[in-house]
């Protein structure tokens, strides 16, 4: 695998053009990159195949006005993170998934699917991960508590 | 085509704190495909979180885990001070990665103990057990708890490490390094060990990458990634040690880079202490609010890298809180550690990520051929089993 030899940041902003919507470098150490959604695959990609990151986690929540992912990489050698963040309006958020070809997203995306009610079209094996088999569908957890159901 | 057994595992142990269920499917006595469930033990932390101010979490991620009760919360306060710009006193650094380093000792010696026990290797476990002790007495000295030790806060420590309290500290770190040279020779030396846990589970780099795998299982695997060493923080960067790493991948790699790394901790807890003789100053900034945005932490656990994200609105309380566990990226690599490997190696394979993982009474192999009942103690005794015919086939007692 490639280590990174270019920024990472600088990088996405060449591999995807206007799909980077905002950078914000917070410091030597954290980056948060937002990207469109329908770019998001192709800049995730970017990160783990291009560039070496190793992805930690993915964080979903639910904001105004619909939901928000962040998928964080870490860049070991360059002692940094960039996450990129997604933002997904609407009440029935739906999100191309990566876990085909990255399996470190396997269980991340089954996570999200349940608790929050973020469907991600393509991922190889969408059972329940954490909750029961027989968990109610249609009851998130995670959202906020006004807006339970999807 | 071959008859395929299905021999399900879990998902409760009372020995291993986190419940797990694996499915292994077996053709005659080789593991032909694994199927891993997991979520007996989801206690909606994440969601409590949202509902408790920054001053509570830290307690609360404290009993995700019962040990490694530290990592958790050094992880969760960094991310509060990551969100917050919050600064953390040095005499803080030095006790934030002494409690981590003995944390990760213990952790490491009771399952050092288990996989002696699993292979049958019972003199192992019990000398293994036998040493974790004194580190649990030097966890009470120190914090005052021999577990869930509440060192940890935003800003810095709870409690101070006293003066008079060092000179017995460093005392009693003394015998240690003998103790775990001793046991690294039984387990380096020892040619049934080597028969039982060499190209066993192995998992290659690619494996790791794929994965995201972290900790003792990329190390043994040739992957030089520990967060201590390349994202510094507390005083990871202010004392001397070395990252541990070997590059078979298989179980007996993630042996040696365990000991190893415990031998490094504790060097690192001896660095700590000489600091602490001499570096004062307060061990709390005391930070009044979080204003609004986002952190991430994250800390090397005994497993592996232990993540926290943290997202402020401003209030007291986080409006998103995440925790992710080393195992849960640990525990996919199953599906390519155990396939193609014996069903008596299984036991020491899945154990061998150190996850929170059973082997439970309520197990049941079930035989297309019929009704066959095992249990938990009976992938120990399979394991066990072949171990014994391997010491008489070496002659070895």
């Amino acid at each position: 695998m490639e280590t990174a030899t270019i920024d990472p940041v600088d990088g996405l902003r060449a591999e995807c053009g206007d799909g980077v919507v905002k950078v914000d470098i917070l410091s030597e150490r954290r980056a948060y990159v937002e990207v469109r959604a329908d770019a998001l695959p192709a800049a995730a990609r970017y990160l783990w195949e291009g560039c070496g990151g190793r992805l930690m986690t993915c964080s979903g929540m639910q904001v105004q006005g619909g939901f928000e992912i962040l998928y964080h990489f870490a860049f070991d050698e360059a002692c940094r993170v960039v996450s990129l963040r997604v933002r997904l309006p609407g009440a029935s958020p739906s999100m191309p998934s990566i876990a085909g070809w990255l399996p470190a997203a396997e269980f991340i995306e089954r996570e999200m699917h349940e608790l929050l009610g973020i469907d991600f079209p393509g991922h190889p094996n969408m059972r329940h991960l954490l909750l029961v088999d027989d968990w109610p569908e249609c009851n998130f957890p995670l959202r906020l508590r006004d807006d339970k159901s999807g | 085509m071959a008859k395929r057994t299905v021999v399900p595992i879990g998902p409760y142990h009372p020995l291993q704190e986190e419940p797990e269920h694996f499915r292994l499917y077996v053709e005659g006595e080789r593991v032909v495909d694994i199927d891993i469930e997991i979520g007996y033990n989801h206690r909606g932390i994440e969601k409590l979180a949202e509902n408790l101010s920054f001053d509570q979490v830290p307690f609360l991620v404290e009993r995700i885990c019962g040990i490694c009760s530290t990592s958790h919360p050094i992880a969760c306060v960094q991310a509060i001070e990551d969100a917050g710009g919050i600064e953390v006193p040095e005499r803080a650094l030095y006790i934030r990665s002494l409690i981590g380093e003995l944390e990760r000792i213990h952790s490491h010696l009771l399952w050092l103990g288990l996989a002696g026990h699993f292979l049958g290797y019972n003199t192992v476990w019990m000398w293994s057990w036998k040493y974790r002790e004194p580190v649990l007495d030097l966890f009470e000295l120190i914090t005052g708890n021999r577990n869930h030790y509440a060192m940890m806060k935003p800003g810095g420590v709870r409690r101070d490490v006293a003066a008079e309290d060092i000179p017995t500290a460093l005392a009693m770190l003394d015998p240690l390094t003998k103790q775990l040279l001793m046991l690294k020779g039984a387990v380096v030396d020892d040619p049934v060990i080597h028969a039982r846990t060499e190209g066993i589970g192995v998992l290659s780099k690619q494996d790791i990458i794929d994965y995201a795998a972290v900790g003792p299982t990329a190390r043994a695997s040739g992957v030089a990634i520990d967060v201590r060493r390349d994202h510094p923080y507390a005083a990871y960067d202010l004392v001397d040690w070395d990252v541990a790493v070997t590059e078979n991948g298989d179980v007996f790699d993630k042996v040696v880079v365990r000991i190893v790394e415990m031998l490094e901790a504790v060097r690192i807890c001896r660095g700590c202490l000489e600091k602490l003789k001499t570096v004062g100053g307060p061990i709390d900034s005391d930070p009044k609010e979080v204003p609004p945005g986002e952190g991430i932490g994250h800390h090397e656990a005994p497993r592996g890298e232990v993540v926290h994200y943290t997202r402020s609105d401003g209030t007291n309380r986080p409006i998103r809180h995440k925790v992710r566990a080393p195992t849960y990226v640990n525990l996919p690599t199953n599906y390519r550690a155990t396939v193609g490997y014996n069903i008596s190696d299984a036991c020491i394979i899945l154990a061998a990520i150190d996850p929170c993982y059973c082997c439970t009474e309520r197990m049941a192999a079930v035989s297309t051929a019929g009704e066959r009942l095992m249990d938990g103690r009976d992938l120990v005794r399979l394991s066990q089993e072949k171990t014994e015919a391997l010491r008489s086939r070496m002659g070895v007692k």
